[in-house]
């Protein structure tokens, strides 16, 4: 069958030449790069809104996208991990929430000391993630209802802890708003908390596509019946993802106080939604096994890109939901699209 | 493959039920070095669930199992694979995102030597690219030519290949074959049987599952009929033909 060659003029030939029209190419493309459509809007974006409003462009207005964008960056990556397994989670904000408020009130209230505050705030957010995967290893839920109770659960938990109360910025040591500091690069400014961040996407995306644990995460989220009978312990696997995504969440929380300049049970309330848009926008499949988290970066700079950009153009915030809910449905449709290639 | 050799897998008395549901009713099995131990049976006679419970995909609910006379308990495939056992699954449990030489290494990665693979986890792709592509073309499988396409791009019958390429390549001691040769063609399906004759010289036992009789009485030195959950006899080619194989099989003679 594939000894055959393609005689010119034959049936196959013309098959041949239908197979490679421009749409089937692009489904190609775009399925074995699954980054290549979020770069290609993300782009689309920067250039409509530069044509609206050049201030756009400036470095100042690229500055704070980049800050604004960093914490739902961070939060991103966790999610994608989950998502790669065909998992959800919703507890996402809840858990950041959680180790921003326990860093914050060890600190400022218990007079911990610092760095030791910030180090069993960061461990709250592993022991979180480690609970949802205990929940969805050990007792075999599916992890939508897992994180939808501990959601629940840990927003509870910071209320009744923190009594509904903020922490002024006042009263937190440098340690903890350290993330929120700027400093310039060229034209930029920047925060410490945006290096973090960018630091957890390298470690993160070199561990997935470096090493067997990666190769691992894909396999389970693709079929993870096979990915057990081919010798994959597909429940330690599952279980080191919302753990690792736990611990992104808890250094998430970190730069959250720097860049809020305060620590609040209420901050990032959509933080749940808006993890899981950044992650669908940068084509990840909610059903597994594809995606990445170069991709959930472009989307997560997609979204915040409409706000800045919405924003300098002077055009109400509505429109701004109103765009990213057409691009969530348009970048799922995308993936369905895709997803019916046989090369 | 005399009967006073030690078999190198055994097992005694298996039962596996699901509910009310039973798969095997108190089955034994004996697998000797050098030979092909062909297993025939209707649909739904308890081959797949006899192999599961034999390479650690299933634990058997009762029973022994023996490896070259030692009692063993395969809790999990990974199991089954130090002990020298390598399946093909009739699901062919294979990554389909992932390309050729990715799911021949799947679950057994290979790491680049030095404080890369040792520190830093690293994979050593090229190395496991390598070799997947020697292992592809030593087993003499021609339907896989390009090692690093995605599985999912390949047709049902290239999977398949691509399965019994990771089982040959890596069995040591017994290799397992549900359903080779199902979507193969006629060149595909004459290359596993020449492969399954290959591993028989080498000294490795080979179970074979089939529903292709010629096949069966082509290389089978002995042929168990698994027969509504029990095993309904152990015959041979010489023994039997193939017309009192299928009589067994469907109950309509005794072994
Ligand atoms: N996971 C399972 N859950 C429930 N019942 C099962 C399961 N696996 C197998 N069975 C049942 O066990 C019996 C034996 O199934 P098995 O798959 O071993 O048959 P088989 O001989 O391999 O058939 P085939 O030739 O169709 O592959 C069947 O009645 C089947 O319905
Ligand atoms: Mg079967």
């Amino acid at each position: 069958m594939l000894g055959l060659t393609i005689e010119p003029g034959s049936a196959a030939a013309e098959l041949e030449r239908r197979r490679h029209s421009p749409a089937q190419r692009v489904q190609h493309l775009l399925h074995t790069h699954p980054a290549l459509s979020p770069a290609i809007i993300l782009l689309l974006t920067c250039i409509a809104f530069t044509l609206l409003n050049d201030r756009f462009a400036a470095p100042a207005a690229l500055s704070l996208l980049i800050q604004q964008t960093a914490i739902v960056a961070a939060l991103a990556i966790g999610q994608t991990l989950i998502i790669l397994t065909a998992g959800i989670d919703l507890s996402v904000g809840a858990i950041a929430v959680g180790s921003s408020m326990l860093a914050a009130m060890l600190a400022a209230e218990q007079g911990v000391p610092a760095p030791l505050a910030l180090v069993v705030g960061v461990a709250a957010g592993l022991v979180a993630g480690s609970l949802n995967g205990l929940l969805v290893t050990r007792v075999g839920l599916p992890p939508f209802i897992v994180t939808l109770g501990t959601l629940s659960v840990f927003t509870a938990v910071v209320l009744i802890y923190t009594g509904g109360q903020s922490v002024p910025g006042a009263d937190l040591p440098d340690v903890l708003t350290w993330t929120g500091t700027t400093f310039p690069l060229g034209d930029f400014r920047l925060t410490y908390g945006v290096v973090i961040v960018a630091l957890m996407y390298l470690v993160v995306g070199w561990a997935l596509s470096q090493t067997a644990w990666g190769r691992h995460v894909y396999a389970v989220g693709d079929d993870s019946d096979a990915a057990r009978l081919a010798g994959i312990r597909v429940s330690r696997v599952l279980f080191s993802v919302y753990a690792v995504a736990g611990l992104i969440y808890g250094l998430a929380a970190w730069v959250l106080i720097g860049r809020a300049g305060a620590a609040s049970p209420n901050a990032i309330a959509d933080a749940n939604l808006e993890s899981i848009t950044a992650v669908v926008i940068g084509g990840t499949s909610l059903f597994g096994g594809r995606g990445g988290i170069l991709g959930t970066l472009l989307g997560a700079l997609i979204v915040q890109s409409f706000a800045v950009g919405l924003s300098l153009a002077g055009v109400d915030d509505q429109y701004r939901l109103l765009a990213v809910g057409i691009l969530v449905i348009a970048a799922v449709s995308v993936d369905q699209w895709i997803r019916r290639v046989r090369a | 493959m005399t009967t006073t050799q030690t078999p190198v897998l055994a097992a005694r008395g298996l039962v596996k039920t699901f509910g009310r549901v039973v798969g095997l009713d108190g089955v034994d099995v004996d697998v000797y070095a050098g030979e092909v131990l062909a297993v025939i049976g209707d649909n739904g006679a308890g081959k797949s669930t006899l192999i599961k419970c034999l390479t650690g995909a299933l634990i058997p609910d009762a029973g022994t199992i023996t490896c070259d006379g030692r009692e063993v308990t395969f809790r999990r495939p990974q199991d089954a694979r130090a002990a020298g056992i390598e399946t093909v699954y009739q699901t062919l449990a294979v990554a389909p995102a992932l390309d050729v030489a990715s799911n021949l290494y799947l679950g057994r990665e290979e790491r680049r030597p030095g404080p890369l693979g040792s520190v830093f986890r690293m994979l050593d792709k090229q190395g496991m690219r390598r070799r997947a592509e020697e292992a592809v073309r030593d087993l003499g499988i021609s339907t896989i030519q390009n090692i690093t396409q995605p599985v999912e791009s390949l047709s049902g019958g290239q999977r398949q290949a691509v399965a019994v390429a990771r089982a040959a390549a890596f069995g040591s001691r017994i290799v397992v074959l549900d359903e080779p040769t199902a979507a193969l063609g006629v060149k595909e399906s004459n290359q596993v049987l020449a492969l399954i004759e290959r591993l028989r010289e080498n000294g490795l036992g080979v179970l074979l599952i089939s529903h292709n009789m010629p096949h069966v009485w082509q290389v089978a030195d002995r042929i168990h009929v698994q027969r509504l959950g029990r095993s309904a006899g152990v015959i041979t080619p010489q023994s039997h033909t193939m017309a009192e194989g299928v009589a067994i099989m469907t109950g309509a003679a005794a072994a």
